[in-house]
């Protein structure tokens, strides 16, 4: 005899309405869990005059979403969302909840896991269903969220089994999971909330805030040249922009690149950076470390130039060329100019 | 005005040189095979409470979970500037996860010590997860604030910081206490020589007890506890029972996650092919994902 179990839920991430485009990877992810599990998707979405937001959601593939409006929930502050959460997850107690590993999700997972008392797995990079058996304690656990993330600067990957009582908790970062394809005609239903936020819990109030919108948003580039510490100088960093805009393609950096400070941190692939996917990836002057390329190794294409053979970006290149990136970048840039 | 500021940080082994050796065959890590450092992130959490006790005085306590071996991390923030130190350490600590942790440091925290701040690093680099220090506040009652950058002002009632968030920052206001996790937005500063020369004598019970090869008369090795204490050269340790933790909730029969399985990285096999760092060589190549549509 199995008891019934609770549904996959999203917590819904929004700025300004619009949701984060995390949470609607994690919906596409939570689909597929919830379609093993014979549950559905749903989403938790808190803010204030949202209500629109949820058309989203469900193009996504919610079937319902839990929507929870309160001039106490605008703009973002950890302690009431965290309040209104726990609430919700004790009333309908959901086998999985998953956040995005953003810097507002990664300071409101831990506050509900510890609350509910909920085991919590950080960054994972993949997730699915499977068995589970404790031998340690001799427990066997059927239809498990296996939480799947690297672990020590991403030298070993682990795989991770909450065991105690549902739900499971990940969270997980942009850009790792598959965004779905939206379907305008889906529908769901909205459950209104009813937030009741307590006195202590509105201690802490925002006296400013000063957001700009990223100098780049290597999530939706279709195309990443990046450089790394090979380019050798920030001038130098002018051939990477130069065949990226060429090849219309945005501009990414490793991490060694970054730390030099030749560029921006927005443009940093990588562990510690943004996970990219694009169809064409071309490294140049990138060692490919662990970290880098756990950020990378998803590309479509990946072209690797360094000068040194033995470089483990090669690794995981689909097209190599040894040679010196000074030299190499005008000749591709050069080659595309007098294309056909 | 004077503040208890309280410190949690961690000794973790240096993930930059960790290798498949590291690893023991049950899947958890060989610590004793790794270089262990101070947890970068936990030092701009121990020197802004330095620059917190310079600006507004008041008291630095750091306190560490981990095996005696941690004592290690507690002398070097000793060398910062740190006031007093607390080993929290016991053998029912291991296999402890994130939420075991932050119940035996609130357990500590609440039984054992006086706060109005608590700071900890955002992260630990043996597992990035930035949990133990919400968690933590969630197990107090505390309001948090995560990210913190600056601390911009600080009376007794109230503190005012500034904070990162996705693309900028936000100032805000909150009553204490509270906790605070750091970011690597100050410069830590260097071990003091003078401080150094005096705390590294500093040592624990065990460590005393390990130095004494002769004779481990009790009498004798009380005697020499009152005098390291008279010297302000003890570190305390607290084991499970002293911090009034309930032992179902520590180390691994604490912890809700279990690893089920470790792999080592292998790197996917790719076939690369080679292409000449020619002219031809390239305008082949360029050809070829333009054929494929992958170049516009």
């Amino acid at each position: 005899m199995t008891s019934k179990i609770g549904n996959v839920w999203v917590f819904a991430e929004q700025e300004g309405g619009k949701i984060a485009s995390v949470s609607l990877e994690l919906v596409s992810k939570g689909r597929e869990l919830a379609a093993t599990l014979g549950v559905k998707t749903e989403a938790v979405l808190l803010g204030n005059n949202i209500e629109k937001s949820t058309a989203t959601l469900f193009h996504y593939g919610c079937s319902k979403v839990y929507l929870a409006e309160s001039p106490d929930l605008e703009p973002f502050t950890v302690l009431p969302f965290a309040d209104t959460i726990i609430k919700l997850a004790k009333q309908h107690r959901p086998n999985i909840l998953l956040f995005g590993a953003t810097p507002k999700g990664r300071e409101l997972a831990p506050r509900v896991a510890s609350a509910l008392l909920a085991g919590l797995t950080a960054d994972c990079t993949n997730l699915r269903i499977d068995d589970f058996d404790d031998k340690i304690n001799g427990k066997s656990y059927k239809n498990k969220l296996m939480q799947i993330r690297p672990a020590f600067g991403g030298n070993i990957i682990a795989t991770i089994v909450n065991t105690w009582e549902d739900p499971q908790m990940v969270t997980v970062r942009p850009g790792v999971m598959r965004l779905g394809e939206p379907d305008a005609s889906r529908k769901g239903e909205i459950e209104k909330v009813k937030v009741e936020i307590p006195a202590h819990l509105k201690v802490l109030k925002v006296l400013d805030k000063v957001q700009k919108e990223k100098s780049v948003d290597l999530l939706s580039s279709q195309i990443v040249v990046a450089g790394g510490y090979g380019v050798g100088s920030k001038e130098n960093f002018r051939l990477v922009y130069d065949l990226a805009r060429t090849i219309g393609a945005d501009v990414g950096a490793s991490r060694a690149a970054v730390d030099a400070g030749w560029i921006d941190h927005d443009h940093q692939v990588g562990q510690t950076g943004v996970t990219v996917r694009p169809k064409l990836y071309i490294a140049c002057g990138i060692s490919g470390s662990i970290q880098h390329r756990a950020g990378m190794a998803e590309s479509g294409i990946i072209v690797a130039v360094n000068s040194d053979p033995g470089a483990p970006i090669f690794s995981v290149a689909h097209y190599g060329i040894v040679g010196d990136l000074n030299d190499v970048i005008p000749k591709m840039i050069k080659a595309y100019k007098t294309k056909g | 005005m004077s503040f208890n500021y309280l410190v949690f940080v961690k000794q973790v082994p240096d993930t930059k040189n960790v290798t498949g050796q590291a690893m023991k065959p049950d899947g958890t890590v060989n610590r004793a095979a790794l270089p262990a450092i101070f947890n970068p992130e936990d030092l701009n959490a121990l020197e802004l409470a330095i620059q917190l006790k310079e600006r507004f005085g008041g008291e630095v306590t750091v306190a560490t979970m981990g095996p005696p071996a941690a004592a290690e991390v507690l002398r070097q923030a000793l060398y910062r500037g740190a006031d007093k130190v607390a080993l929290i350490t016991d053998r029912a600590f291991a296999g402890a996860d994130t939420l075991a942790t932050s119940y035996t440091l609130s357990c500590f925290a609440k039984n054992t010590t006086k706060f109005d701040l608590i700071l900890c690093g955002r992260q630990a680099i043996d597992g990035d997860t930035a949990q133990v220090g919400p968690q933590l506040a969630e197990k107090l009652d505390l309001p948090q604030i995560c990210y913190v950058e600056e601390v911009l002002a600080l009376d007794k009632k109230k503190i005012r910081a500034r904070r990162a968030i996705d693309g900028g920052f936000e100032t805000v206001e909150c009553p204490l206490p509270l906790m605070l996790s750091v970011i690597d937005s100050n410069e830590p500063r260097p071990p003091s020589v003078k401080r150094m020369m005096k705390y590294k004598k500093a040592k624990t019970r065990a460590e005393l007890a390990a130095k004494r090869s002769s004779y481990t008369d009790a009498e004798e090795l009380a005697r020499q506890e009152q005098e390291y204490r008279a010297k302000g050269l003890w570190i305390e340790e607290f084991s499970a029972a002293d911090a009034k933790a309930d032992p179902e909730r520590i180390g691994l029969k604490g912890s809700p996650t279990k690893v089920k399985n470790i792999e080592s990285v292998v790197l996917k096999a790719s076939e690369m092919k080679k292409v000449e760092a020619s002219e031809a060589g390239i305008r082949s190549l360029v050809g070829e994902l333009i054929k494929e549509h992958i170049l516009g």
